[in-house]
Order: C-alpha cells, then sequence, then structure tokens
C-alpha cells in the first residue's frame, strides 16, 4: 500500500463501516422480519468490506474506534441517521448505485483494489436490487409510502453529488461517467416506481467533498460516541 | 340417516384417535396434513408461539449492543447472532402455520399479551459481557432444552429443531469465547465477566420453567412427546454441564436457591424490561405497518408476491 492507496482504502472502508453501523441499528426495528434479516445481512456485507479495506491501512479495531470524528474520511451520505423507512431505502439506494458502479469499474481494471472490488460487487448486486425492490413497492405502492419515499429522496439529494468527486487514491475511476451511469440507473428507477427526480444542488453549499476531508455532519459525532465508547473506555485492553 | 352418519363419526373418530395414539407410541412423526387431537394441535400452537416469540423478543437485549461492540469482529459476530434469531422466528412461524394458524394472528397475540416469550428476555443487558453470558448460559439452556425437541413428535417442529440447535450450538461456543477472552483479560473486564454470569445465572435456570409438580402442560406434553425429559431433569442436566465450563472460565457459579417468587412476577410481567420489550416490539410493528401496506398495494397493482 502507497499512502495514496491508504487514502482510498481508507475512504471506501470508512464508507462501509459507517453504513454498516447505520444498518445495524435497524437490528429489532424493522417493519417486517424478513427485513431485520436483510438489513442485518447487507450491514455485514458492508462489515466484511469495511474490516478488509482497513485492513490494508492498519490495525481495523484502532481505525474504528481510535480516530475521532475529523479523520473519518466517509461519505456524508452514509452518516446520515436513519429516519424512517424510506429514508433509510432512498440512502440505500444512492449509495449501493455507487458503489455497484465504483466497484465494477475498480474489479475490471488493474489497480489495488481490482480483487476486493470483484468479490465485493457480488454483494452490492443484491443491496442495490433490494434497495430497488422497496423503492418500487414505496413509491408505487400507497399513497403514504409515495410520499415518504419522495420525502427520503428528496432530504438526502444534496449529499449525493460528494460520491462523484475524485477519491485520493481511487485510481483508474472515471468519476464523470460514474456520476453520469448513477444518474440515469436512479432516475430509471424512481421513474419506473413514480417518484421524481429531486432538483437542486447535489452538494452541500458551504463545501464539496467534505466527508472526504473530514467535514462530516452534526449526526455523526454522535454515532461515533456510540460506536467508540467501550473500547476507548479500556485502553489497551483485547476483546 | 342423522343416526348412522354421527355412529359413523363418532367410529372414524375412535379409529383416527387410535392411529394417532399408536403413530405416537412408535415414535412416528405426525405431520400437517394427519388427523390429531384439537389439545394436542392448541398444545404445539402455543408452545411453537412461544418458542417463535422468544426468537424475536431475544433479538432486543442483544441488539442493544451492536452499536457499542467493542471490536469489529465481535461486533460483526453479533450482528449474524441477531440475525440468525430473526431467522428462527421466520422457521418457527412458518412450522406454527402448517398447523392452520398464520404469523400475522401469533404476532397479534404477543402484541396484546396474550401469547408468552421466555422469561429470560425480559432481563436488561447492562455490560457487554452480558452478549456473553447470553451465548454461554441462555443459548446453552435453550439448547439443552431444545435438542430433546429435535425427537418432538410433531415433524414440521422436529425439523425446525434441527436446524435452530445447529445454530445455537455456534453462538453457544462464541458467547463462552467472548466471557473467556474477557475472564483473561484486564481485572476490569474479568470484573465485568463476573458480574454478567452473577446476574444471569438464576434466570438461566429458570428458562427450564417452574418446578415438576407446578408445571401445569408438561405430563400431557410428555405423553404426547412433544416434551421427552421433565423441566426439573433438564435444569440438572444444565447445572451439571455448567459447573466444569464455569471452572474453565475461571469464573464461579453463584450458590443458592432459585426465587420462584422473582420468576412468577417476571411472569406476571413485573420483570425488569417486560414493558420495555413488548413496547419496541409494538412500535416496530405499528410504525412498520405503511411499510407493508406498501408491499401488498404493489403487489396487487403489479400482480406479484410480496417482496422477501
Amino acid at each position: 500500500m502507497t499512502p495514496s492507496s491508504s487514502a482510498g482504502a481508507l475512504a471506501l472502508g470508512d464508507d462501509a463501516l459507517v453504513l454498516s453501523h447505520r444498518l445495524g441499528e435497524w437490528a429489532g426495528h424493522a417493519p417486517v422480519l424478513e427485513e431485520d434479516v436483510a438489513l442485518a445481512n447487507i450491514a455485514l456485507d458492508l462489515l466484511g468490506q469495511a474490516r478488509v479495506l482497513l485492513s490494508l491501512v492498519g490495525d481495523e479495531d484502532e481505525l474504528a474506534y481510535l480516530r475521532e470524528e475529523r479523520a473519518f474520511r466517509n461519505l456524508q451520505l452514509v452518516e446520515q441517521e436513519n429516519g424512517d423507512f424510506g429514508h433509510s431505502i432512498a440512502r440505500q439506494l444512492y449509495f449501493s448505485t455507487y458503489q455497484q458502479l465504483l466497484y465494477g469499474q475498480l474489479a475490471a481494471g488493474d489497480g489495488v483494489f481490482a480483487p476486493l472490488a470483484a468479490k465485493a460487487v457480488k454483494e452490492v448486486d443484491y443491496h442495490r436490487d433490494h434497495a430497488e425492490q422497496w423503492t418500487l413497492r414505496l413509491g408505487d405502492g400507497t399513497a403514504e409510502s409515495h410520499e415518504r419515499m419522495q420525502r427520503g429522496l428528496d432530504a438526502l439529494w444534496r449529499f449525493t453529488g460528494e460520491m462523484f468527486q475524485p477519491v485520493e487514491g481511487v485510481d483508474g475511476v472515471d468519476w464523470q461517467s460514474l456520476h453520469t451511469s448513477w444518474h440515469t440507473s436512479v432516475s430509471s428507477v424512481l421513474k419506473r416506481a413514480t417518484l421524481t427526480v429531486p432538483e437542486g444542488p447535489q452538494t452541500g453549499s458551504w463545501s464539496a467533498g467534505a466527508g472526504r476531508q473530514g467535514l462530516h455532519t452534526e449526526p455523526f459525532g454522535r454515532m461515533l460516541a456510540e460506536m467508540q465508547h467501550l473500547h476507548r473506555s479500556h485502553p489497551g485492553a483485547t476483546w | 340417516m342423522a343416526t348412522v352418519a354421527y355412529g359413523t363419526d363418532r367410529t372414524d373418530e375412535a379409529a383416527r384417535q387410535a392411529a394417532f395414539d399408536a403413530a405416537v407410541a412408535a415414535d412416528e412423526r405426525i405431520e400437517p396434513r394427519d388427523w390429531m387431537p384439537d389439545a394436542y394441535r392448541a398444545s404445539l400452537v402455543r408452545q411453537m408461539a412461544q418458542h417463535a416469540h422468544s426468537e424475536i423478543i431475544g433479538m432486543q437485549p442483544e441488539a442493544n449492543w451492536i452499536t457499542r461492540a467493542p471490536s469489529l469482529r465481535r461486533k460483526a459476530i453479533l450482528m449474524a447472532k441477531v440475525q440468525d434469531e430473526a431467522g428462527h422466528g421466520l422457521y418457527l412461524y412458518s412450522a406454527a402455520e402448517t398447523l392452520g394458524t398464520s404469523r400475522e394472528e401469533l404476532l397479534d397475540k404477543l402484541h396484546a399479551g396474550r401469547q408468552r416469550y421466555s422469561s429470560i428476555f425480559n432481563y436488561p443487558t447492562l455490560t457487554w459481557a452480558d452478549v456473553g453470558a447470553i451465548g454461554w448460559l441462555v443459548d446453552g439452556a435453550a439448547i439443552t432444552n431444545q435438542v430433546p425437541l429435535c425427537r418432538c413428535s410433531y415433524g414440521p417442529y422436529a425439523r425446525a429443531m434441527v436446524r435452530i440447535c445447529k445454530e445455537e450450538s455456534f453462538h453457544q461456543r462464541q458467547g463462552y469465547e467472548l466471557l473467556l477472552a474477557l475472564s483473561r483479560g484486564t481485572p476490569a473486564q474479568h470484573a465485568m465477566a463476573q458480574d454478567a454470569v452473577d446476574r444471569w445465572w438464576w434466570p438461566s435456570l429458570m428458562m427450564f420453567g417452574p418446578p415438576d409438580e407446578e408445571s401445569g402442560h408438561s405430563a400431557q406434553s410428555m405423553a404426547w412427546k412433544i416434551k421427552r425429559h421433565s423441566n426439573d431433569e433438564l435444569r440438572r442436566r444444565f447445572i451439571e454441564i455448567s459447573g466444569p465450563q464455569a471452572d474453565a472460565l475461571g469464573l464461579t457459579l453463584p450458590t443458592g436457591e432459585i426465587d420462584w417468587d422473582e420468576f412468577k412476577e417476571v411472569l406476571k410481567g413485573n420483570g425488569p424490561c417486560n414493558e420495555q420489550r413488548i413496547a419496541q416490539r409494538r412500535r416496530a410493528h405499528e410504525e412498520g405497518a405503511w411499510v407493508r401496506d406498501a408491499a401488498v398495494a404493489y403487489a396487487a397493482k403489479h400482480g406479484e408476491g410480496k417482496p422477501s
């Protein structure tokens, strides 16, 4: 791993770690038992990806539990709170589509992340399918589900632009075409789901690519406090 | 004509009962399409529903620690375990549905407080070590109870238990290994492990149910070969197995007597977490209603089954 590749592994690893944590919060709260299983399954896949990626950089637990908020490189999208099921599904649709396309490109190349991406893309295909199936059902289900799904899509839209900022150390990706493909794919699902592609800026106005630079949103600090508390309370302990 | 029909029914009834009794006596499996006494059916529905509900409510005390698990490896193990429990709940509801009930009906009864779940899940998980104690003691007690159910007279239940017991044994080993790491860790970790065992030991023993002389359903369940051993017999077996395991862990088991008054209070709904557990279950169900409605509406429009 070159320092640059490490930076790339950290960014991709943090995305997976943080989204896995958010999905873990659903355990025991899902609308139907099958979703308790599915969301935990996706969370586990992502945690597995995070562990591989973080281990390329250093000790996975030191990196997960002993970095402060400003040192995390995940997208702001994945740290957003779960909200209702529609909000979580909107987050899943946006991110899993991105991850599927990104890992597809990485798997096809010969870069340092190609082997990992080739393995992960099979999982990510399933994650995207799950998000798509629920987007269709919520969008084209009842008036209430349509409205909730649209609300989730709208609320999270401004965090999507960050996904297409080039990531240091993640080479061989055509970020422009990634954005175009992502937009086409998401738009097609939303159209079939009778939903509207949100309008407006795809990034927060105060900083572009903020999560990748360690600038996060307020809920993230609280999430880390919970995640890291026990580990930090017993310095040097093994578990 | 009516008298003839009546007479025929009675003869059929007696013949069916005799065939059922003979099948049970010969250790054959009763299958969903077979005739069975109404009371046998009702007793199985009650027991399987309670078992399924326990898996579902049992997700809560452990899921309580998913977001605070102290290493990524432990977090992955815990997530997988909670996922397995949801899966066990699904198998068991499916098995119960072969008796002519439905998951919706059973969940409604759980939410209304008309069907029970295991008393153990009304205790709180206060430290990380509790996750290990649940794996070692609670899953250990569950396995002791459930392995004989793999030979239960009702086929779908017995088959579900074969699958569930394999996964439960795996969980138990993981819980033991978690406690072992704590026991051999820092003094603070060791103390955390001992405290968890001290708190979970008695509730684990209560999982075997009331003493034999107070167990209302036992005699009939044993005659039907739903149950194979008495509560006290299984409880003794569990105590015998646990002693050497505690020694190997470097932890001690509490001494004394089971507080049956506490057990009765927990069963009555007055345990530390009864209200909280059922409230969370109800909330998840109620807040998820719009999602389930959406899936039904979508399926009606598009002529497809519900997403799984």
